[in-house]
């Protein structure tokens, strides 16, 4: 699991959960992978990233060095700002670990790099 | 095998470990699933040369999601087999891949996502896999969760094999219930083989549904995949006859000829026995 596919995933369709967001990681194995950089994919996706969340996601796996603290103004045209962001969105993995509803303490398992998201039938 | 895999047992189940290995390893099934998600991410109508953030509903071994890779898209898969996510992994796809069920909601942010696809998964959202599944509801937290994640103006496109007509009602009224705009678009309506069901779902406000393929009648209908061809001359060659010249069209023939009334030899155990071949 990518920590761009963290930033969008919720526990919101458990039930009495009001926002479910950010899931908290506790990652037993990560990988660190090569992914080709697109600058123009990693552009429009800050747009959509919760900056302050993908900064605690990356403390929680012990990886926050170099990656800065807020979203640079002219993110754009920065080429230095779009390769760390596309560094920690794209490349750093969680193979095994747990996700942490932040309301219900609920854990969903990551086993091989896919995290198990379903729920029981009283959960729902 | 018989009738709709939806019929013999819940997803989870029917795509165990042997399905999805055979599942993935028929050619035939690849080319066909190939050309669906081709048509299906046209359909999408995404901004040209421009990658996006695609999720895969019912994402399977990843052989939809393949196909957004190639076209240059970033995609995230859900899926509620695990054995198909595993070969999944196993063929390693970019796609980032979570187990799921599709019925249950998608746990996504608002806005998450710039479009949808979906190969051959939908039918099985409408059957009721256990006691407290009603699929009306499903369908509705399904799509309504779906619609919250997707950008506004992105769109949703879904090839299914819909049973009846009255599930393909259930299907859509649930979708506009959620606030989807949009419609159903049946390429090659004319064509028993041919014919695919795309279910388009626009979030921008009502458009216009795109032109579906070979309603032109002088279109031919594709021959999808030279195999199944093949395999249909195979059946019409002599078609529940025996085949010419064996021992039980021998006995055929005889048993007309007696109710023709002509004078025909008693049946013996030498009756179409191999005779040795004559060098003349």
């Amino acid at each position: 699991m990518k920590l761009l596919t963290h930033n969008i995933l919720t526990s919101k369709c458990l039930k009495g959960v009001t926002v479910g967001y950010p899931l908290g990681i506790v990652a037993k194995e990560i990988k660190v992978n090569e992914v080709e950089f697109n600058p123009e994919f990693i552009s429009r996706m800050i747009q959509k990233v919760d900056w302050p969340a993908l900064c605690k996601a990356a403390e929680n796996l012990g990886h926050i060095d170099d990656l800065p603290s807020a979203v640079v103004d002219d993110y754009e045209n920065n080429e230095e700002f779009l390769k760390k962001a596309h560094h920690f969105l794209m490349e750093i993995e969680v193979i095994n670990g747990d996700l942490i509803c932040p309301e219900t303490g609920r854990k969903f398992p990551v086993t091989d790099g896919i995290p198990n998201m379903l729920a029981n039938e009283d959960e729902v | 095998m018989s009738g709709r895999p939806e019929h013999q047992a819940p997803p989870e189940i029917f795509y165990g470990e042997d399905e999805a290995r055979k599942y993935t390893r028929n050619t035939r099934m690849m080319e066909i699933q190939l050309v669906m998600s081709e048509r299906a991410v046209e359909l999408l109508c995404l901004p040209e040369n421009q990658p996006c953030h695609i999720i895969d509903l019912g994402c399977g071994s990843g052989l939809s999601g393949e196909t957004l890779t190639e076209q240059g898209h970033v995609w995230t898969g859900v899926d509620i087999s695990s054995a198909m996510l595993g070969v999944a992994k196993e063929r390693e796809v970019e796609g980032d891949l979570l187990l799921g069920d599709l019925g249950q909601g998608l746990p996504f942010r608002a806005g998450a996502f710039d479009g949808a696809i979906s190969i051959s998964a939908l039918q099985w959202l409408c059957n009721a896999d256990q006691k407290s599944h009603n699929p009306a509801k499903r369908l509705y937290i399904f799509f309504s969760s779906l619609y919250s994640c997707l950008n506004r103006g992105s769109r949703a496109v879904f090839q299914f094999y819909p049973e009846n007509s009255s599930q393909v009602e259930l299907i859509t009224s649930q979708a506009m219930k959620a606030g989807f705009t949009g419609g159903l678009v049946v390429d090659y309506p004319n064509s028993t083989k041919a014919k695919k069901f795309f279910l388009c779902l626009m979030t921008g406000g009502q458009q216009p549904l795109p032109a579906a393929l070979g309603v032109d009648s002088r279109e031919d209908a594709p021959n999808c995949v030279a195999f199944s061809q093949k395999r249909d001359r195979m059946k019409q060659l002599r078609a529940g006859k025996a085949p010419k010249k064996s021992r039980d069209w021998i006995l055929e023939k005889k048993e007309r000829r007696r109710r023709q009334g002509k004078e025909t030899r008693e049946d013996s155990k030498f009756t179409g026995r191999k005779r040795q071949s004559h060098v003349w």
